[in-house]
């Protein structure tokens, strides 16, 4: 099981966590021009790479808060968790 | 080649089964092919066969980074089965089922296909309903679909718990009595031995390390075994989809996800066919052995570990003892992981792409092994001649831009919540 560093509650089991996906997906911006391209990519285009990958988690069962979370998709290590402000470089 | 019989059993019985050919050559590989086929799995030695059988091409190689059969072909639940809704889905899977029940004797090569049957359990009256939409979808498409009632669904599976005071009482449930399981190695080894004795090189331990293209144009594949020229490359490697498409640059409408399995200790028969639980994600045969074959869902974040976390098998044999009480007494005897090119409508992808030469099949999500031979058949067609194949023409890569998804399920893009 994963053990994930909730930035706001510390470090919990896997199971009080939700999915939330690829986290440097990008919703093109609101009141301008999108092209077909662009609506492709934010909708389903998706890198999904094996190594690190920064994506959304949602402690569902905790404090409800979405956050991010670096980890490694072939080892499951994580190396960090960030709020939704913060950035992960 | 040596034919497989009864009497080439008997003859090699008198000389202990020292003297059986090999199955399928270990050739180095040469500097050029008309066609490369990455990925030795299912879909690959069956799109290198139809390439040979039914295109007469045979200067073609499938190259494969681990050994044959060790991927998601040799990692599945063997289910076999055409129960789609959609024309194009339906039309693929059911071409696909006329392959299968002559795959033994065209192969040479017994791939104990098993059309026993698949139950799909319904749980309410509005589960009934869109069963019963399904079920007529099937049979305008021509395949068999069987709307059971609760006594009907208990004369076939009388193990599941028929009693009061469940929560998610049996209703009845939608069955394609032509589905069924069938030997998944066997696949695998049928198709090699077959594509091999063609003339096909099967080069197993040979990673893909990057690719020559110009102008467009593919001009080859370098590999840990050397550079391969090729004047066509085929893209048949399921979970390393993207991993490959990241060193041809381009982006895919594909997330790779974990789907875990397990089988039970074996015991004498009480399932004859297959059964998916309607209120949960559960499916679950009984192998030829006795063992209960069994899996449910996605362990539900990006994955390439090709091994799973405790807490999904949990959840998904906790709908299984819902359905099935009399698991509760069975020990575990594996549990293991396959990674799946989950595509974002929830089907395949068999298409030419931007690149001249370079052809792609991905996106088979969890439901790859059924679709073997119709995968390869069509990939075959759409190699050899350049063009799709009116079996895949929906199938494309572009169809997510277009608006035309195959959506079965109407789950959307979250392919994790699947």
């Amino acid at each position: 099981m994963l053990h994930i560093n909730c930035p706001f509650c510390g470090l919990r089991a896997q199971k009080e966590f939700a999915y939330g996906g690829d986290a440097t997906v990008k919703r093109p911006e609101i009141n301008k021009e999108v092209s077909k391209e662009e609506w492709d990519n934010f909708v389903y285009m998706r890198k999904s790479p094996r190594g690190k990958h920064i994506e959304l988690w949602h402690h569902i069962s905790g404090c409800r808060q979405w956050f991010k979370v670096q980890r490694d998709t072939a080892t499951h290590e994580i190396f960090k968790t960030a709020k939704m402000s913060e950035e992960i470089v | 080649m040596q034919k497989y019989s009864v009497f080439s059993l008997i003859k090699n019985a008198f000389t202990d089964h020292q003297n059986w050919e090999v199955a399928w050559k270990d050739p180095t590989p040469k500097s050029e092919y008309d066609i490369v086929i990455i990925g030795g799995g299912g879909h690959g030695l069956a799109t290198a066969y139809y390439l040979a059988k039914e295109h007469n091409i045979t200067n073609v190689a499938v190259i494969e980074k681990g050994w044959i059969g060790g991927g998601n072909v040799g990692r599945n639940t063997t289910i076999i089965r055409s129960n789609f809704m959609y024309d194009a889905n339906a039309r693929f899977n059911e071409f696909g089922m006329d392959l299968w029940r002559n795959l033994s004797q065209e192969l040479n090569f017994n791939v104990m296909f098993s059309p026993r049957g698949i139950i799909n359990l319904a749980h309410s009256d509005a589960q009934m309903n869109a069963y019963a939409r399904r079920g007529n979808s099937m049979r305008l498409n021509g395949i068999d679909a069987k709307l059971l009632n609760r006594d009907e669904v208990k004369k076939l599976i009388p193990m599941a718990d028929f009693s009061d005071d469940v929560r998610f009482p049996i209703f009845g449930g939608l069955m394609q009595p032509s589905a069924g399981t069938a030997r998944h190695d066997g696949v695998a080894w049928g198709y090699a031995r077959q594509a091999d004795s063609m003339g096909v090189d099967i080069i197993q331990h040979c990673e893909v390390e990057g690719f020559d293209v110009e102008g467009g144009k593919i001009k080859g594949v370098r590999t840990s075994k050397g550079n391969i020229k090729a004047k066509k490359v085929g893209l048949c490697v399921a979970g390393s989809t993207n991993i490959l498409a990241e060193k041809l640059n381009m982006t895919l409408p594909i997330e790779t996800h974990l789907l875990q399995a397990c089988v039970s200790e074996p015991v004498k028969p009480v399932l004859d066919g297959v059964v998916t639980f309607g209120a949960g994600h559960f499916y679950i045969s009984q192998s030829d052995k006795g063992e209960m074959v069994m899996g449910g869902d996605l362990d539900g974040y990006n994955s390439y570990a090709q091994r799973g976390n405790l807490p999904t098998i949990q959840h998904v044999l906790t709908g299984g003892l819902a359905l099935f009480p009399f698991l509760s007494r069975l020990k575990m005897l594996r549990t293991w992981g396959g990674i799946m090119d989950m595509s974002m409508d929830g089907s395949p992808i068999i298409d030419k792409t931007h690149i001249e030469g370079l052809y792609l099949n991905c996106g088979w999500c969890y439901g790859g092994f059924k679709s073997t031979p119709v995968s390869g058949w069509t990939f075959a067609h759409t190699i050899a001649q350049d063009r799709l194949h009116e079996l895949n023409a929906d199938l494309t890569l572009n169809r997510f831009s277009n608006g035309y998804l195959l959506d079965e399920k109407g789950l959307g893009t979250k392919t994790w919540i699947s």
